[in-house]
This record gives C-alpha cells, structure tokens and sequence, in this order.
C-alpha cells in the first residue's frame, strides 16, 4: 500500500467544488486508486454525484439520533459508490442554528479514531466555500490534508476566496505540515481567464495545476447525479478530468507554502489585467447627486 | 504577632510603599506596569483609593474572580427561591457551582423552593453541532410537569450558548405563551463576558428589568395593600440568615418590608418593589444597577446601608428614617436603644481579646469596606482591603467613608501578592474566601471566610454582630495557634531558676 495522500478542495461557494472534486476523484478511482470522500458541508452534497444520491445518513444527524457519536459504528455512516469510492458526509444543523464548524470537528475525529483511513490511497475532505471558522479549517490543520486544491475562476470574488484561503493555509503551514497544491480554474468564460488564473497563481507562488473548460455536459451529467467519467467516459470533458487526476497524482509532496497578496496587490493585478477599472479616488464615497453637483 | 500598632503611620506608608515595590519587581516588565495601578497606599482626603479597577487580569497570573455566569445564577438570580434557575450549557457550571452560597430560605424544597436544587440542560456535543434551543424548550415542559408549583423559570446561560447563537429568547416566548404568561427569562450571561462576574450582576439587573418589570402592566393595581412605610432590601443575600437579622430592625422601626432581594426572595416580590417607598440598598456592586432604574422609572429613592456592627448600624437606620417620618425617625432611635444593652455586652466581652488586633480583606462586592467598621466596634484594625471586582465608585466609597491614612490597597490581588502582603505585614487576621483560607493557616495566620461567614452567620444586624465578635476571637485567640511553630524554630526556653 502506498503512501496515504490526504487533500483537500476548498473554493469559493458555487464555483464547481463538489463537481471538479467528484470527476477527479472518480479519474483517480479509474487509475486504480482506492479513495475516501470526507464531505464537510453542512449540505451534505459533496457526493452526490459518486453515490447517485443525496447521503442521508450522515454522521452528525445519525450522532444526534443515537445520542453521541461515540454511540456510532463506522459502517453505519461510509457508503460505496462509483468505483467502490467510499463517502461519508459530515452533515450539520439546519442554517441559521448551532455550530457547523463544531461539527466539522467532531466528524473527523470521529473517522479518524474508528479507522476509517485505514487501507484508503486517497482522502479528499470538501468543505464549504470559505474558511469561516476554526472548524472548517480542521482539515488543514496538524496531520490533516497535505495539499491543498483552490478551485477558483476568472471571477473577481473566486480570486478574493483563493486569495483568504491562502491566508487559512498560510497560517497552519508552519504549525503543521499543509501545503498549497496549487489552483484549479473551474472555466466560468471570463475575459482573459487563462491569463488571470495563471497570474494569481504565479502571485501566490504556486503553479495552475490545470485549466478545466466549460462543457455542458457537466450538467448534463449532474441532472442525472452521476460524474462525467460514469455518465461519459469516452467524452472530451472526461479526459479533461483524466488529466486534472493525473497532474494531482504527480503533484505529492510538490505543494508550496503560499504567499497570499494584499487587498491592494490583488486589486492592482486586477486593473493590470484591465478587469477592473483604476479607481478615481475623487468619486470615492460620493452619491450620484454629489457627483452631479461637481459636473 | 502585630508590630503594626508601634509604627507611625508615615512609616506604614513607607513600608507599604517599599512592599508594593518588591512585589511588582517579579513580574515581568509590562505585567509589572500593569500590576502597579491596581496596588497602592491610601492617602487621606483623597476621593478614592488611586487604583485602577474592572480591568481584565492578567493571564498567567492566580486571580479570585469569577465569571458573568456566577454573577447572574450564583448571585442575583439563584436566591429567587420559587423560581427554577436553569444553567444552561454543559454540566460543570451548574455542577460546581451547585448551592456554593448558602443563601437560606424558607419553604419546601422541590415542591416550592428550589434554591438548594440544581437544574442543568448537559449540554453533548449534539447540542453543540445542532443547537440546544429544542432541548431547552423540553426541559421547560418537564420543569411544569415535575415542579407545577416552581412561579417561573430563568435561562442562565453558560459560553457555549453565546457561540453557538442559540435563540434562548424565542424559546422563553414562545413557553411562556403555551404557559399562560409564565415569567421565563432568558438571561445572556455567558461566563467570557466582562472581565469578572461583575457583568454578570448588570446583566441580571436588566433581565429584571426587561423581562419581569416590563411584563407588568403600567396601570395594575398592586396585588397588595401599599402603605406609606413599604420598603425594599435590595442587595442582600441572606447568607447564613442575614437578611432576616435586617429585616427585623427595619420592621422593629415601623416599616414594612415588601421585598428581599434576593435573599429568600420570590417572585412576587420582585414584582412588588416598583411600588416600594424606599430602596435600601446593601450590596451596590451588585444591584445598583436596578435601584438606580427604579428611581428612574418609577421614582423610587434609594439608599445604601451599611448593617455591620453597631456604629455604622445605628448610622444606617438613623440614615434610612431620614426619608420617613417623626414615627419612623423615633422608631429608628428606639431600636437603637433596645439593643446598645446587647451590644455594649458583646463589646465588654471581645474588645479586651481583640484590641489592637490588626485585619487584613480581600473579598468581593461591599464587605472589603463595609465590615470595616465591625472590627472597629471592636478596637481592631483593617490594615489592607481590596476587591475581587470592584469598580471606582467602590474605591471611592471605600476612601471617603472607611479606610485609614495608609491602609494598603490592593484591587483583583494575584495568589503571589497576597501571600507575600500577608507574610510581610503579619496581620492577626485574614478575611477572604475558601481559595485563600489554607494558604494563610498553613503560613499561622488566622483566617476568617468573609464571603460564607466560614459556615456560620448571620454577621448583618445586631444579632448578627454578637456572632461577628465572637466568630472573630474565636479564629484569632483560638489556642491552636500557639502550637503552629515547628519545634526546631522555637526559641529554647531560658532555665528556670528556682525561686530564693
């Protein structure tokens, strides 16, 4: 048994997390490796697409009907799907109601202590889009993932994300042993997107492991809550996934500490790239009327 | 033991200077920096005691002070005996905090008081992850179905609560409407708040406020025939009785109590003091917060008094007539009179054991100034006092009306700096708490616990004053002390010499 590879994606919500993190996780189940789901969201939906379904159990609502999750067997929480990927969803309370972050905690200790990593290749935790607390970041910290995969677009908030994330890393790199993997532009069609993704890498001193395009299959795909690499393996898109696999497979141990950039730094790479405009300091803070009244 | 009463007072100053300098020198230097505005030397004439006060303490170093959830449940709250106090989070605090004051009262415990009981929610992780509003609102269906006769129920919480945002108000809304109007009061009195359980107190005080005084509608005939003498004891915890050894004189004068607060206090009476005459007020730090709304409010004057030891008892009642009539004002003289007999007595049998007998105090809302006159009554000397918790207008109060020229001061006091204070001064007597008791036997002193009254009391009145006075000669002249040396470091005996 080789050497057991710990990452993690995290990203901006909505930017295609749990779908990039899927497909290249069932690649790398397809290149034989044995894998291990840990979705951290309190949605629970991080593999939706590998099981063909929305988990139900997951541990902190089958914690919370036993009474504590001390009261849980492993087997009772880890489903199989695709490729014999094994999943587990942390779950969580409703919105608006107890301590998600808490949870995050309390699930991965759980598998941690009940063996669940044992005979796995790979453990992939997704977590939810931002670090808000110390509880999502429990999968960066001491002896938890290795590297870390930012999925990020040419979107100016995902660069933001990438960019706070790096922060969140930064702060564990030295404590513990997590490093940044490197970016995974999720194509959103943006002006010169490419060319952005690959700046705000260079910026936080990692590399674009892998520019993945826009293809409606992907959706298709999702509306039958399957990967492309079940729905279509023969497809582009599915190669496309195969080498994102391949990159990642490659990239052990090659993970940086980042160098995340100020507000300033990244607004100024921004303007650099002409996606946003310079900033006429006079208009700062000044309604329409007010400006009206100087014009 | 004492070699206070020898020394001019320019050289306790001196000393107390120099002792205050030593300590600080172990600290590093920006805890030293801080350390040094909360010590210092009382000058006399000057409006307060020239420290700094209600700061955050210093991490690393052995402080006494508590939390809001002990200001609010252990002090304000717990004593309401007919309502349940729920501790709201996991086990610890409500456990170990479980009947630590022992504020007496009279009922039949778990049928209609319930102070000495101790609810909890235990929080589990679940609780935690999942929120512990629905666990709460089932506990407030078992408190009605297993105690129907408890008047209301408060929601103390503990931190957890407070992080994880639980929605307490809602639920205290929504059971007191299924409980027709039932007093539920959720209190935020989550223990990171504040720097000590001095928050705790003013949180308390205005859940009061907001959730029992608000709830009663503004025109309602009071549920009790009002007279012009109806007064309040606000502040006063009925620790070992002495409330009721108040309450007494207060009545023996002509006046009615209407309330305690809290001290073997109820509901009832909480809602019956917006129509009180007059606050008096024991405990400030605690509920000044409160008499200070009522005055507001609903105009209700207050006073602070001051019911240790016969001087300042008298002092207080001549104080509190002062706000009534002629019948008030020679009842207040008569109740003087009937008891200087028994105080005279109580002097005439401790001042010889006690005089000159020199106090040290560190204890918490008003007895670092206001048992000073006690000991005084009884020629004895506090030498050092400070406070847990106190603000500025509690030094202040402290340097205008108790306190001698050079008394050494000491705010939120470290482990070290007591201990070296007290071996280096060597008073008869230190007056603190169950955290400091042991240390100071061990090093020979004599200690009294001034926030339990060591488990006898009551101290409040004059009957409470015969058992300060003898409380007190008890710890100082107990013969114990006198075997306390090792053998090895007592001097040898000179031969006698036989008589010619």
């Amino acid at each position: 048994m080789s050497k057991l590879r710990q990452i993690a994606f995290y990203g901006k919500g909505g930017i295609g997390k749990s779908t990039t993190s899927q497909n290249t996780l069932a690649a790398l189940a397809e290149m034989g490796h044995r894998i291990l789901i840990v979705g951290c969201d309190p949605k629970a939906d991080s593999t939706r697409l590998i099981l063909h379904a929305k988990a139900q159990d997951t541990i902190l609502s089958l914690a919370a009907a036993a009474g504590s999750v001390e009261d849980l067997e492993i087997e009772e929480v880890m489903k199989v799907g695709y490729r014999d990927i094994k999943c587990v969803e942390s779950g969580g309370p409703e919105p608006g109601v107890g301590c998600a972050g808490r949870g995050v905690i309390t699930s991965i200790n759980f598998l941690e202590e009940n063996g669940a990593y044992e005979d796995i290749d790979y453990v992939s935790y997704d977590v939810l889009g931002d670090v808000v607390c110390g509880g999502f970041a429990m999968p960066i910290r001491e002896n938890k993932a290795q590297e870390i995969y930012i999925v990020m677009s040419g979107e100016m908030m995902a660069m933001y994300a990438a960019n706070n994330i790096s922060k969140g890393i930064l702060k564990y790199a030295n404590s513990g042993g997590v490093r940044l993997g490197g970016l995974v532009c999720n194509e959103r069609q943006t002006d010169k997107e490419l060319e952005l993704a690959e700046a705000m890498a260079k910026k936080l001193g990692t590399h674009l492991i892998y520019f993945v395009p826009r293809d409606n299959i992907v959706q298709h795909a999702e509306l039958r809550r399957m990967t492309v690499l079940e729905y279509a393996p023969d497809s582009v898109q599915a190669g496309h996934y195969r080498t994102l696999a391949q990159r990642i497979h490659g990239n052990g141990g090659k993970g940086i500490i980042p160098t995340p950039i100020t507000m300033d730094e990244l607004e100024d790479m921004l303007m650099e790239h002409g996606i946003m405009k310079a900033v006429d300091e006079s208009i700062v803070g000044k309604t329409a009327a007010d400006l009206a009244a100087i014009a | 033991m004492s070699v206070i009463e020898k020394q001019s007072v320019a050289e306790i100053k001196a000393r107390n200077k120099e002792l205050i300098a030593e300590v600080l020198q172990v600290y590093p230097e920006k805890t030293a920096k801080r350390r040094a505005k909360h010590l210092n030397v009382h000058e006399a004439g000057k409006s307060d005691c020239g420290v700094k006060s209600n700061i955050k303490s210093i991490p690393g170093v052995m402080t006494i002070r508590g939390c809001a959830y002990a200001g609010s449940k252990g002090v304000v709250w717990g004593p309401i005996k007919d309502m349940i106090h729920i501790s709201h989070g996991p086990v610890g605090c409500g456990q170990y905090s479980w009947a630590a004051r022992r504020n007496y009262y009279i009922g039949t415990t778990g049928i209609d008081t319930f102070v000495t009981m101790q609810f909890t929610s235990d929080f589990q992780e679940k609780d935690i992850v999942f929120g512990g509003d629905k666990k709460l609102a089932k506990i407030m269906d078992e408190i009605q179905e297993l105690f129907p006769l408890n008047r209301g129920i408060t929601v103390q919480s503990e931190c957890p609560i407070g992080l994880i945002g639980d929605d307490i108000e809602a639920v205290s809304k929504v059971k007191s409407k299924e409980y027709d109007g039932k007093t539920i009061v959720p209190v935020r009195c989550e223990g990171f708040r504040g720097v000590s359980q001095s928050l705790g107190h003013h949180i308390a005080n205005d859940a009061i406020r907001d959730w029992v005084f608000d709830k009663i509608a503004p025109d309602a005939a009071p549920r009790f025939e009002p007279s012009p003498y109806d007064v309040a004891i606000i502040g006063d915890y009925n620790i070992g009785g002495d409330a009721w050894s108040s309450r007494i004189l207060l009545e023996e004068m002509g006046l009615r109590v209407i309330a305690q607060w809290s001290g073997d206090g109820s509901l009832a009476e909480l809602e019956a003091t917006p129509k009180a005459k007059l606050n008096v007020l024991h405990c400030y730090r605690s509920m000044n917060y409160i008499s200070r709304h009522m005055e507001e409010k609903y105009g209700i004057p207050w006073c602070e008094y001051n019911f240790f030891g016969p001087s300042k008892i008298a002092e207080s009642l001549r104080k509190i007539a002062g706000f009534f009539d002629d019948k008030i004002k020679e009842g207040a003289e008569r109740v003087i009179a009937k008891y200087q007999p028994l105080m005279d007595a109580v002097i005439a049998k401790y001042r010889p054991r006690l005089e000159g007998k020199t106090v040290m105090l560190f204890v918490g809302g008003l007895r670092p100034r206001h048992v000073i006159g006690a000991y005084e009554d009884l020629g004895m000397e506090v030498v050092g006092t400070g406070y847990e918790f106190g603000h500025n207008d509690d030094y202040q109060r402290t340097a205008q009306h108790y306190v001698k020229d050079g008394t050494l001061i000491y705010d939120d006091v470290t482990g070290y700096e007591f201990e070296r204070f007290v071996e280096k001064i060597q008073p008869d007597l230190v007056g603190s708490g169950i955290k400091e008791k042991y240390v100071f036997q061990k090093m020979g002193v004599p200690f009294r616990q001034m926030h339990s009254w060591d488990y006898s009391g009551p101290y409040h009145g004059y009957d409470g004053f015969a058992i300060f006075a003898r409380d007190m000669d008890m710890a100082i002249n107990s013969p114990v002390w006198k075997m306390a040396k090792a053998p090895w470091k007592q001097k040898p005996q000179p031969t006698l010499m036989a008589a010619e």
